[in-house]
């Protein structure tokens, strides 16, 4: 059989699709919608210790990392089937390419903190 | 040889059916998710100036345009871990024995344990 990068690439899709499922909608309720509406309050001196444990920023890295991967495989396949066929390659290219400038982007921000 | 033929597909194949259109929204929601963890990468970002640096950007937040934007986030969101978790069931073949587990088990199972998680998440989060 050829050797193909699929199975990478799909595993990537799959890992990030299960990360999104369990942690965006709790993420985006709390600190996108229910802080900034004040229903809940922010500790911000607990916040910044906590993001500043490795743990924490291990899961961060996680967190954008895989997503990412996971935007990039639907993207690519989304343009193909709105008829952009022809540019299927240069598609994949940019999708997976801009995932994996995202992915040393995020690797570089969180080192620094 | 001959070239096989495709069928041309109009552009708009996905406004269709409404099965289509769901279908194009939940491919839709990657991008929404990734521009949401870039945000939080943001906010990683701006906790290297302290304390006051996150509640300035958490501040910032409470603009109608952030609302708004957040809003449609979470609805991606929720679309997608709901599509998720119901294909769950048809991508693994669980089973006990020789019985093949219920697709309602299976993706229940998924919702509990999201709901666990979640609590988690935001007992993690407002502690204070």
């Amino acid at each position: 059989m050829a050797k193909s990068n699929e199975p990478i690439v799909w595993s990537l899709f799959s890992a990030g699709g299960v990360i999104t499922a369990f942690l965006v909608p709790a993420l985006i309720l709390i600190l996108g919608l229910a802080v900034p509406l004040g229903c809940v309050k922010l500790n911000y001196d607990y916040l910044a210790r906590l993001l500043h444990y490795p743990l924490a920023r291990l899961v961060l890295f996680v967190l954008v990392f895989l997503p990412l991967f996971h935007w990039a495989h639907r993207f690519r396949f989304t343009l193909v089937d709105l008829g952009l066929k022809k540019l299927a390659g240069p598609i994949a290219f940019l999708c997976y390419g801009s995932a994996i400038a995202g992915t040393v982007v995020a690797a570089v921000v969180l080192w620094q903190m | 040889m001959s070239k096989p033929y495709v069928r041309p597909m109009p552009a708009d194949w996905w406004l269709r059916r409404g099965s289509y259109l769901l279908f194009m929204l939940r491919e839709l929601s990657s991008v929404f998710v990734a521009l949401y963890v870039l945000e939080l990468l943001c906010v990683a970002d701006r906790s290297r100036g302290g304390p006051a640096a996150l509640e300035t950007f958490f501040t910032a937040l409470q603009s109608p345009g952030w609302i708004l934007f957040h809003s449609v986030v979470l609805a991606f969101a929720l679309l997608h871990t709901i599509t998720w978790f119901n294909l769950t069931p048809q991508a693994i073949d669980v089973r006990l024995g020789e019985e093949k587990v219920p697709a309602v088990l299976v993706a229940g199972a998924n919702y509990a344990a999201w709901i666990v998680v979640s609590v988690v998440l935001g007992w993690i989060l407002l502690r204070h």
